[in-house]
């Protein structure tokens, strides 16, 4: 036989193997390894191929290729270095030979291939051909994703002759063709739009199905440009009995309708019928999706797609409906909410549907349904039924009631304490890995609303002091969160020095350094608040007098309320000055009380304590390499050797007290964690001014100039630890006694905090022995939730409209309305779309190619189409103006989640570009050309060129006779 | 684009058929087989039809020991695709041999649905035969 390096030798032709043989092979050869592999089969037979597709017979070429493209669609093979052989078998009289290369080119090739261009001459002349299986292959590969934007240059001209063929394969494969030439040279719409207009009457069914495909896919990227089609749109709604047509064209209308208010109005009608009348639930559900989503501004009509919905949700034998019955209820509007919470039990019965699919529908839903009332009830029964649930539907629960509650600054939220309270549950959970979300919260919270502090250093306390929680990575986040609370809002702290041993416990180094970093801070500033209201608590005559200039700071800073209710001498007073709000001053006052309280138990071994317990469990700290921890303990032991330089060897509870430098020390410090943080605006930085003389867009190119001379010190610039390497070897002999040390500490701190280790027993078999915190609760079912959770739901689902406020909402700080706090909610809805086909056709469509995305997109948003047409057709907000404003406002109102910011850009635009648009029309009126003065002129030129053919119908005011 | 692929893979997942009407590379595509079967085989008889993925949605049906997968738009229709695959799957059994690509290309362009005749469907296909 012939070697692989020469040509294929007649055996090779006699004995070829056919695709039949090939498959054959490949599903036989099981083995995973040896002589049958798979591998070793496929490689063998493109060693085949690779000789057989050079054989001058075509007929052993054409099996050659039929394998390779076998081979490549279904196991992926890389057949780029055939791409020649296609284009052999192109031009073969033998059909089948044809259809094999090209079905093999629009499965192997990409726009990119090189031999692409060679095959111009080949399809033109198939386009061409009298043969109808010819040139409906050509046009099968114009629209496969391998035909390229040179390709479709070269041959528009072809298609468009084809789109108005008497052969009706031929015109509907055309029709379906030029969306993809539009999509690849959008040139190609100036020569073929007009044609595939026409398509759209044509008597051939085909051929209109084929025609409203392509517009159905062209109005989703820019609905505007079709808008004068609405005439033929319509006809083909009324009368045409083609399911799969009617859903194109319903699709189409639900695009245009929200554009033109009366184009809603003329086809609400039609709609109904079909929804009435239709026994397809396809198009039932076309139906019912076009009046959901853009004629949500007729009652009837929505409610009659809601009775028909429920048709959907009920049937309990097909999860296909009772899924699309829910994502129906899903595309209502605000306005129609009714809706839902009328079919709210089968909804909340759906939370235990077998198909996760239909749990996670009825869970968005759920939390649609959540209002400040029934908020507490809701969340507290989704967060139980998220611990039966699976991980990670637990944890979209978990999502779910996070993003709900956090919208638009925890707006449904009344009660605050509970709020952080379940913060604090959630992080118990143990699938929770929300961890991110939560520590955001917590943090916010604390910033933005002074009256949940007092709960949230609660809940804050609780999951500090539980070592179990230490060891789960999900976590960290929180506790860091939780430790930045506690430090920050000490004075709220009913036992500030049960928080330091929580701080400091051993199992601290389990945490991450980020984490580890945050609970030294906050062990700074609970010692400093330690000492601070020691020397007050009975020294506090002496300590005002002797330090006004603190005290004076103090009440400077008018939003440090907090702080100040920590120190007794000024709190009474504060209180009357503040006086404002006499509930909040109430419940301020109570908790002040308690921190005073708490004080008292401040004595100067507590104080003894904490120093000690921080220089031992800190020490170790001062050689650690983590530069964040290293520095941040150096920064508390530095301040206590301060301390006790100044008090020198004689430490004792009088000299401390009266000592005016420890007094004059403390106080200094506690000046510097004062200053209360609050939110800052996301577009503060903008609002600074710059000063005279600064230049800030000057480059810094001379900057390397002036570095020049600098630039060999440069390494020692770095931070180098010789020290510390140096001490290593040291420090690992030492490792023995402070792993004794630290189970010491382990031990005592067990002894402490009993309630949180396991019960001795299990301790012994188990070194460590705290339960892990990731652990599922042996109570965990899997799936199903219970049968009374869920008729909880129901219940309160139902009292979800009844207002029911048992305390006054506590203010929530926000800045000006341009802060844009990135919640989970606003990220959702900020969808852009990356349709590859968009960007092209929008420069078909409007003609704007030369300008940038971003500028195209305003335009987009500016509505001057819609606007001269209405000027055109006696003043759409003249004659109905009432009816059309309301329409509009309604949408800008309650936009669909992912809409709802291009609405609002929309109306935005349009109302500031309103009077220019008016001039516009008006000239629009006397002629056409008028527009050529508009922002666009371009624009406009070119889409009346493109759009020429349509001229009839612009001239003949579009749609009016449909409209009026 | 409405449609963006057509598969055909067995009870075992190995793909059948593969049809792609927005160009992917081979890497790409064996990703996404390789997802979009593994969350489709999983399921159970008792779940619908219609699984969301990445910013589309796959609708499936079995038949059989082959699984009929087609990734469409969100925006499609759930329940006109399943028709699609049923008319689909009615041509093959009408004309059972190895010509489903040919098929699929009389029936869909652009990932749209061009052709919903069966007897239209199969005209050129038997045509060919004939010819060959």
């Amino acid at each position: 036989m012939a070697g692989s390096s020469s040509g294929p030798s007649l055996m090779d032709s006699l004995f070829q193997r056919t695709l039949d043989d090939l498959i054959k092979s490949l599903r036989s050869a099981t083995a995973i390894s040896g002589a049958d592999s798979p591998s070793l089969v496929l490689s063998r037979a493109v060693d085949d191929i690779r000789r057989e597709i050079r054989a001058s017979d075509q007929t052993t070429k054409a099996i050659a290729l039929q394998k390779l493209t076998y081979i490549c669609a279904l196991h992926g093979v890389d057949i780029s270095w055939a791409a020649f052989h296609p284009l052999e078998l192109l031009p073969s009289p033998i059909f089948l030979h044809k259809k094999l290369g090209y079905l093999a080119a629009s499965l192997s090739f990409s726009p990119s291939t090189s031999v692409l261009p060679l095959a111009t001459h080949q399809l033109r002349k198939d386009l061409s051909s009298p043969c109808d299986p010819a040139a409906a292959l050509a046009l099968e590969f114009l629209s496969s994703p391998a035909a390229s934007a040179d390709l479709a240059r070269d041959l528009c001209v072809e298609l468009s002759s084809l789109l108005s063929s008497t052969r009706p394969r031929i015109r509907v494969k055309s029709t379906a063709a030029s969306l993809r030439f539009f999509t690849l040279y959008p040139d190609s719409v100036r020569v073929a739009f007009k044609r595939l207009v026409e398509n759209l009457e044509c008597a051939d069914q085909r051929v209109v199905s084929a025609a409203v495909g392509v517009f159905c896919e062209l109005s989703a990227v820019d609905p505007k440009s079709y808008l004068p089609l609405a005439p033929e749109f319509y006809r083909i709604l009324v009368d045409c009995r083609n399911n799969w047509i009617l859903i194109k064209v319903l699709k189409i209308f639900s695009r245009l309708a929200p554009l033109e208010p009366r184009l809603a109005k003329r086809i609400v009608d039609p709609v109904c019928d079909h929804l009435r009348q239709s026994s397809a639930k396809s198009l039932v559900f076309e139906c019912i999706r076009t009046v959901f989503t853009s004629l949500d501004g007729f009652d009837d009509a929505v409610k009659l797609g809601v009775e028909k919905l429920g048709e959907f949700l009920a049937s309990e034998d097909d999860p296909n409906l009772r899924y699309l019955g829910l994502k129906g209820l899903s595309m209502l509007q605000p306005i129609h909410l009714w809706a839902v919470e009328e079919s709210r039990e089968i909804v909340v019965k759906s939370l235990g549907d077998p198909d996760s699919n239909i749990q996670r529908e009825a869970l968005h839903l759920i939390v649609r349904m959540v209002s400040d009332a029934n908020l507490i009830e809701i969340s507290t029964i989704l967060l139980n039924y998220a611990l039966k649930s699976d991980p990670e539907f637990a944890n979209e629960i978990l999502g779910e009631i996070l993003s709900a509650c956090c919208r638009n600054f925890y707006e449904l939220v009344v009660d605050f304490d509970w709020y952080v309270s379940l913060l604090g549950d959630m992080s118990r959970h143990p699938h929770c890995t929300k961890g991110e979300d939560i520590e955001h919260h917590l943090v916010d919270i604390g910033l933005r609303v002074k009256d949940a502090r007092p709960e949230l250093v609660r809940v804050a306390r609780d999951l500090l002091i539980d070592p179990a929680l230490l060891g789960n990575p999900f976590i960290c986040r929180i506790l860091s969160a939780a430790a930045w609370v506690s430090g920050e809002y000490v004075e709220l702290s009913r036992n500030p020095v049960e928080l330091v041993e929580a701080l400091l416990q051993p199992r601290v180094s389990l945490l991450p350094v980020s984490a580890r970093a945050v609970y030294i801070q906050s062990v700074f500033k609970v010692l400093i608040f330690c000492l601070h209201s020691y020397l007050e608590q009975d020294g506090a005559g002496p300590l005002v007098t002797r330090d006004p200039v603190g005290g004076s700071q103090m009440s400077e800073s008018s939003d440090a309320v907090m702080f100040e209710i920590s120190s007794n001498c000024s709190f009474d007073s504060r209180i009357g000055l503040e006086g404002k709000d006499n509930a909040s001053n109430v419940q301020r006052a109570h908790t002040s009380n308690d921190s005073a309280e708490t004080k008292g138990f401040l004595t100067y071994d507590s104080l003894k304590h904490i120093l000690d317990l921080i220089e031992m469990s800190l020490n170790p700290l001062v050689e650690c390499s983590e530069v964040e921890l290293q520095e941040r303990a150096r920064n508390i032991l530095g301040f206590i050797s301060a301390l006790q330089k100044v008090q020198g060897s004689d430490f004792d509870e009088e000299g401390f007290r009266r000592d005016p430098r420890n007094c004059k020390l403390i106080t200094v410090m506690a000046d510097a964690f004062l200053e209360d943080l609050g939110p800052v605006s996301a577009n503060a930085q903008g609002r600074v001014l710059v000063p005279d003389g600064v230049s800030l867009r000057d480059d810094l190119s001379d900057l390397d100039g002036i570095l020049e001379g600098e630039r060999l010190e440069e390494p020692s610039s770095a931070p180098v630890f010789f020290k510390r390497s140096d001490q290593l070897s040291e420090a690992q002999e030492e490792d023995l006694p402070s792993l004794t040390e630290s189970k010491s500490l382990l031990a005592e701190h067990r002894r402490q905090h009993e309630v949180y280790y396991l019960p001795k027993e299990s301790s012994e078999a188990e070194k460590e022995g705290y339960p892990r915190a990731n652990e599922a609760p042996s109570s965990v079912g899997h799936g199903h939730i219970a049968e009374g959770s869920i008729q909880d739901l129901i219940k309160l689902t139902k009292e979800s409209l009844g207002p029911r406020r048992t305390k006054p909402r506590p203010v929530v700080v926000k800045l000006d309305e341009g802060e844009s706090v990135p919640t989970a909610s606003s990220l959702k809805s900020v969808e852009p779309r990356d349709d590859p086909l968009s960007g092209v056709v929008r420069e078909v469509l409007l003609q704007d190619g030369d300008e940038p995305t971003t500028s195209r997109r305003i335009s987009s948003g500016n509505p001057s189409r819609r606007r001269s047409k209405g000027t055109m057709i006696p003043r759409s907000t003249g004659e109905s103006a009432p009816h059309s404003d309301e329409n509009l406002g309604d949408l800008q109102k309650g936009g669909r989640h992912h809409r709802s910011h291009s609405h609002r850009r929309q109306g935005r635009d349009g109302a500031q570009s309103r009077p220019e648009t008016e001039d516009r029309g008006e000239e629009g009126k006397v002629s056409h050309k008028g527009s050529h003065r508009s922002n666009h002129p371009r624009r406009h030129r070119r889409k009346e060129e493109a759009e020429g053919p349509l001229n009839v119908i612009q001239q003949a005011p579009p749609g009016q006779d449909l409209l009026l | 684009m409405g449609i963006r692929f057509v598969l055909l893979v067995n009870k075992q997942g190995q793909t059948r058929l593969a049809q792609y009407y927005e160009y992917l590379t081979l890497e790409e595509r064996r990703a996404l087989e390789g997802e979009i079967v593994r969350k489709c085989l999983t399921r159970t008889e008792q779940q619908c039809s219609f699984v969301e993925h990445r910013n589309y949605k796959v609708v499936y049906r079995r038949y059989a020991s082959l699984f009929f997968l087609v990734g469409v738009d969100n925006e499609e229709n759930e329940l006109a695709v399943l028709e699609f695959i049923h008319l689909f799957v009615e041509t093959m059994d009408r004309h059972f041999g190895n010509v489903a690509h040919f098929m699929l290309e009389e029936m869909v362009m652009n990932g749209c649905v061009v052709e919903t005749s069966k007897s239209n469907i199969l005209a050129p296909i038997q045509l060919m035969d004939k010819a060959a």
